[in-house]
């Protein structure tokens, strides 16, 4: 598989599109998976991960071969996540205090999205409900959370995507489970 | 619990935590919850990149370099690649023939031969076809056939349509290397139409 995607690559570096295609269809879900749970909406999902194989094929000659194409192209995918997602922001957070309450925050506000624990739960409403909690992390520690559990990656790898220390990758995948586990518990 | 979660738990923190959570209810549901959190955020079903997103990506990109696609062509039509190297070939060889310059002309008991020119006698007639090759041709008499003259050119001081009432056949003359080439491509598809068809 490394062999292909080398040969693919050298291909591409020549100027062959065709062989660009080949690597796409190779990586197509994952990218898109990963820039749809970061994002939470496909049209915007599939604008971001267009754009990273694009970014990914101008850039071609940056990359350095010896080292994992797919770490080098989900690195690509997570930054634009993450800059769409910087851009998007809306100016009041969920998570900050409602002004003039005493820790109450606008989380408090939004009726509960989790139903009571023997109601039973259809398989597409909770799996509304599980994207919304990623949804709701903020976005260093949703990407780290989508790379791990989504994406199933092993930390080194999460580590050289985000261009993070490895440690900092737990302490951050730490937070982001603590926080899952708030929002989960009750389902 | 986290390092038992990451997966680098030590043999010994992993007995710790067994035996702590046996008996700590608070922490034994912490631990319950997290690993349930986990679970869940794995089962959201993967999704999949829409059908037609390779082309799309494709479309988008920058104009590829001519020479590629010029390659990919070859290599995708093995068999036209084939005979257009072919034809550079059969061209070569045919034009090969075109540039020998001897003399030379169609057997004929009747012809006479005078300086690289052809004689057809008066009062003679040359039963058929004549070729001739880097030399002329002179016809006082009569061809029952076609005359070719190629690099040169019938002489007599006679215009090219008085020699033609002597000959009964096709008068041509060959003096470029196209019209060589033509020629040349035109016998081999008739000898090859006559073998196909069985005439000879």
């Amino acid at each position: 598989m490394d062999e292909f995607v080398k040969s693919r690559i050298k291909q591409v570096r020549k100027g062959d599109q065709n062989a660009f295609g080949e690597i796409v269809e190779l990586y197509k879900d994952k990218v898109f998976q990963l820039c749809f749970r970061m994002l939470g909406n496909s049209h915007e999902a599939e604008d971001i991960s267009q754009e990273a194989f694009i970014r990914a094929y101008i850039n071609i000659e940056r990359y350095n071969i010896d080292r994992k194409f797919s770490t080098w192209l989900y690195r690509i995918a997570t930054n634009l996540c993450i800059d769409r997602i910087r851009k998007k922001k809306p100016d009041y957070y969920l998570d900050a205090e409602v002004a003039g309450t005493e820790g109450l925050t606008l989380y408090s506000q939004i009726p509960a999205s989790q139903l009571a624990p023997d109601e039973e739960v259809s398989k597409i409403e909770l799996q509304e409900i599980i994207q919304n909690e990623i949804l709701k992390l903020p976005e260093k520690y949703r990407a780290v959370i989508v790379l791990r559990y989504i994406e199933e990656l092993p930390l080194l790898e999460i580590s050289k995507i985000l261009d993070l220390p490895i440690g900092t990758v737990k302490t951050r995948i730490h937070r982001g489970r603590e926080a899952l586990r708030k929002q989960l518990r009750h389902i | 619990m986290h390092e038992y979660l990451d997966g680098e738990i030590l043999p010994e923190h992993k007995n710790i935590l067994t035996v702590h959570l046996k008996s700590c209810a608070d922490c034994r549901q912490h631990f319950q919850e997290l690993e349930k959190s986990i679970a869940l955020v794995k089962s959201i079903s993967h999704v999949q990149a829409p059908a037609d997103f390779t082309q799309k990506v494709l479309m988008n990109l920058p104009k590829e370099k001519k020479k590629v696609s010029v390659k990919r062509w070859f290599s995708r039509h093995p068999v036209l690649t084939a005979a257009s190297i072919f034809s550079i070939f059969m061209a070569a060889s045919l034009l090969s023939h075109w540039s020998g310059d001897d003399f030379s002309v169609t057997k004929n008991p009747d012809l006479v031969i005078e300086n690289n020119t052809a004689i057809v006698p008066e009062g003679e007639t040359v039963t058929g076809d004549i070729v001739v090759k880097n030399g002329d041709i002179r016809i006082d008499g009569k061809v029952d056939g076609s005359v070719t003259v190629i690099n040169g050119e019938i002489v007599n001081g006679e215009s090219y349509m008085a020699s033609a009432g002597q000959v009964k056949g096709d008068i041509v003359e060959i003096n470029e290397a196209f019209e060589w080439l033509w020629y040349q491509m035109k016998h081999i598809f008739e000898s090859t139409m006559n073998m196909l068809t069985g005439k000879e």
